[in-house]
């Protein structure tokens, strides 16, 4: 697996994706572009929860948080500084001038530095609040996490000089597309995929598999968690931004237990700790959810939805805990059943693909 | 190993002194002394609960001492972290096999390999040249690894799946790719049968005589070690109660009444 090649199976991938979302875009289908859309952000969620949590064993609840903080920040960032001074004017001196909402041509670059800004923003909070948290474990990490959940709420809730408070937070450009959020959302996957199949990922997996083992190695077991937690909030911030540039509006609510529910569910649905698993749940989840509103829409018994959608998710982990993929991936190339029927079911001549 | 160089701390390699162990009353180990020989093979053994496996993980820093020291090459490591004394050069196996279940065999080394190298997010990421020599580097040290102990056809096999013995040689190849000066092996034989554990010594010999290692053998019977160790400690109830070469200790009374004699009751 040399890494500068790109393999011919991921060129193909990417092209037909390519293609597909080419078509998408011309055919006008302003549903099934919204749903790509939000397929591509929740992969993306998924992918830092999977990092954080499923490769490290480390539970967070937390990661919406990150993505709030990603959405916040961006959002002020792009604020144009007309709608910003009228819109925000107790705004901090050195906030209120500045204004990303630039473009070069057809591309609004701003809005590239924003995403990026809030990602950054988002990764030296998880620093700070993971070099404390990832010394914890099992239950004690869960809830230390969901507090950092809360503490984020609380304080948005707050600071109303900068984000309104409760009030909704509303004029964000909608600079959100199919190509911004799935072109992040490819880089999620090759992000996730790439520390798996790497040194720094069989140090993530092995203090997961078991931590006296890991330390009498000579891994310390706090450095591969806190890289995780913070790759992972990251992401989320990302998602955050391309979240708040789509919606265009939102408020302190919309990134609590309802979010972080569904995103945990798509995750333990695909796998924790598979990246091809990931994408699968999220589809899952996504496909089950739209059908669940549609009934309820149809049957005008609304809340049966998000019951149905626990009924699965209690299921699952009742009867296949591990998730579709457990910490395994897809074979590629058996399923485009490119591999040479010679190579079938001998193991050593591909590459490790496990967990 | 000559009688100097063993009691000489200067040349010890390993220099233990009042290691002391309580769990709330009881006392786990008591006052234990070590001077351990470079590229000697050293016994610990004693009955169920001697406080052998308590003393292996006070030498391997995973938990902390009531008192006493520990010296390692000439620096103090008794308040180490864990990780930080594998780094050193302290390597471990578990009486309770604690193998990466889910991670193949080849993956169970190669994770204790790459500790001595840098590993960053970013150069992951941009797969740097210098990342993919690492990589390469890293499956180039732990292929060899597995071939010395026998595991070689086992290499993509999952951890979990593998024969008991192959899971004991694994722990013990996972260990060897830290590159330790000193290799500890809590009842390596345990559950296996005669021709297994004949096989297991002589591999341990062969460990110590071309990597130069030293060992710290902790075995439940005696007739394991005596053939094996140039020098024997016995444990009972936290406390030394003999030391020296394999035929002292072996006809030493206390030795016959607290453990020999128990042991070929049994
Ligand atoms: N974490 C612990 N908490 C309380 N007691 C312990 C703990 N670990 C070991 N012990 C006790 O210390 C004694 C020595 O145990 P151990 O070192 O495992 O003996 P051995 O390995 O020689 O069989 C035993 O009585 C055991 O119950
Ligand atoms: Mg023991």
């Amino acid at each position: 697996m040399s890494a500068l090649r790109i393999p011919r199976r991921t060129l193909v991938l990417l092209l037909a994706a390519s293609g597909t979302l080419a078509l998408l875009q011309l055919s006008g289908l302003a549903f099934w572009q919204g749903l790509a859309i939000n397929f591509a952000i929740f992969i993306i969620l998924v992918q830092a929860l999977n990092m954080a949590s499923g490769f490290t064993g480390v539970f967070s609840l937390g990661h919406i948080g990150f993505m709030a903080i990603g959405a916040y920040t961006s959002a002020i960032l792009t604020l144009p500084l007309a709608t910003k001074s009228e819109y925000l004017p107790n705004l901090p001196g050195w906030l209120a001038g500045i204004h990303l909402d630039v473009a070069v041509g057809p591309l609004p670059v701003g809005f590239f530095a924003a995403t990026l800004v809030a990602g950054l923003v988002a990764m030296v909070v998880a620093g700070l609040v993971g070099a404390v948290l990832m010394r914890l474990s099992g239950h004690f990490v869960a809830v230390a996490t969901l507090g950092f959940l809360v503490i984020v709420r609380v304080v948005l809730f707050n600071a109303d000089d900068i984000t309104r408070g409760s009030r909704t937070f509303s004029n964000v450009t909608p600079y959100t597309n199919l190509w911004w959020a799935w072109g992040w959302a490819v880089i999620a996957i090759y992000v996730a995929w790439r520390v798996k199949f790497s040194g720094l990922g069989r140090a993530m997996f092995a203090q997961k598999a078991d931590r006296w083992a890991a330390r009498s190695i000579g891994i310390s077991i706090l450095r591969p968690r806190l890289i995780a937690f913070v790759a992972g909030a990251f992401l989320s911030a990302i998602a955050g931004s391309l979240y708040a540039h789509f919606i265009t509006s939102f408020s302190p609510t919309v990134f609590y237990f309802d979010l972080t529910f569904r995103v945990i569910t798509m995750l333990v649905v695909g796998g924790m700790g598979s990246v091809s698993g990931a994408v699968i749940g999220t589809a899952l989840v996504l496909a089950l959810a739209e059908a669940l509103r549609r009934i309820e829409g149809a049957t005008l018994l609304y809340g049966l939805g998000g019951i149905l959608l626990a009924v699965f998710f209690i299921a699952v982990i009742i009867f296949r805990p591990s998730g579709i993929m457990g910490q395994r991936e897809v074979d590629l190339d058996r399923v485009l059943g490119w591999r040479p029927r010679w190579r079938r079911g001998r193991p050593d001549a591909e590459p490790s693909r496990r967990g | 190993m000559t009688e100097s160089a063993v009691t000489d701390p200067t040349t010890a390699l390993l220099d233990v002194e009042g290691l002391t162990k309580r769990y709330s009353g009881l006392v786990a180990l008591s006052e234990y002394e070590l001077r351990l020989a470079p590229h000697s093979i050293h016994g610990v053994i004693g009955p169920n609960g001697a406080g052998k496996t308590t003393l292996f993980n006070l030498l391997s820093g995973m938990v902390q001492p009531t008192a006493g020291s520990i010296r390692f090459g000439g620096v103090d490591i008794t308040a180490h972290a864990a990780h930080d004394v594998a780094r050193a050069g302290i390597a471990r196996t578990f009486q309770n096999i604690r193998l990466f279940g889910d991670m193949t065999a080849i993956d169970n080394v190669k994770v204790a390999v790459q500790q001595r190298l840098p590993i960053s997010l970013a150069m992951t990421l941009i797969s740097s040249p210098s990342y993919r020599r690492n990589e390469a580097d890293v499956t180039e040290h732990a292929r060899p690894i597995l071939d010395r102990m026998g595991l070689g056809a086992m290499a993509d096999r999952q951890a979990s799946s593998l024969p008991y013995g192959d899971q004991r040689r694994l722990e013990i190849a996972r260990a060897v790719a830290t590159n330790p000066r000193i290799l500890l092996l809590d009842e390596p034989n345990a559950g296996m049968n005669p021709t297994e554990t004949a096989e297991l010594l002589d591999l341990i010999r062969r460990l110590r005589d071309e990597l130069g290692l030293t060992v710290i053998l902790v075995a439940h019977d005696i007739p394991l070690v005596m053939g094996l160790c140039d020098r024997i400690q016995v444990l009972n109830h936290g406390e030394l109660i003999a030391d020296g070469p394999p035929t002292t200790v072996r006809n030493d009374p206390d030795v016959i009444t607290a453990y020999l004699g128990r042991a070929s009751d049994a």
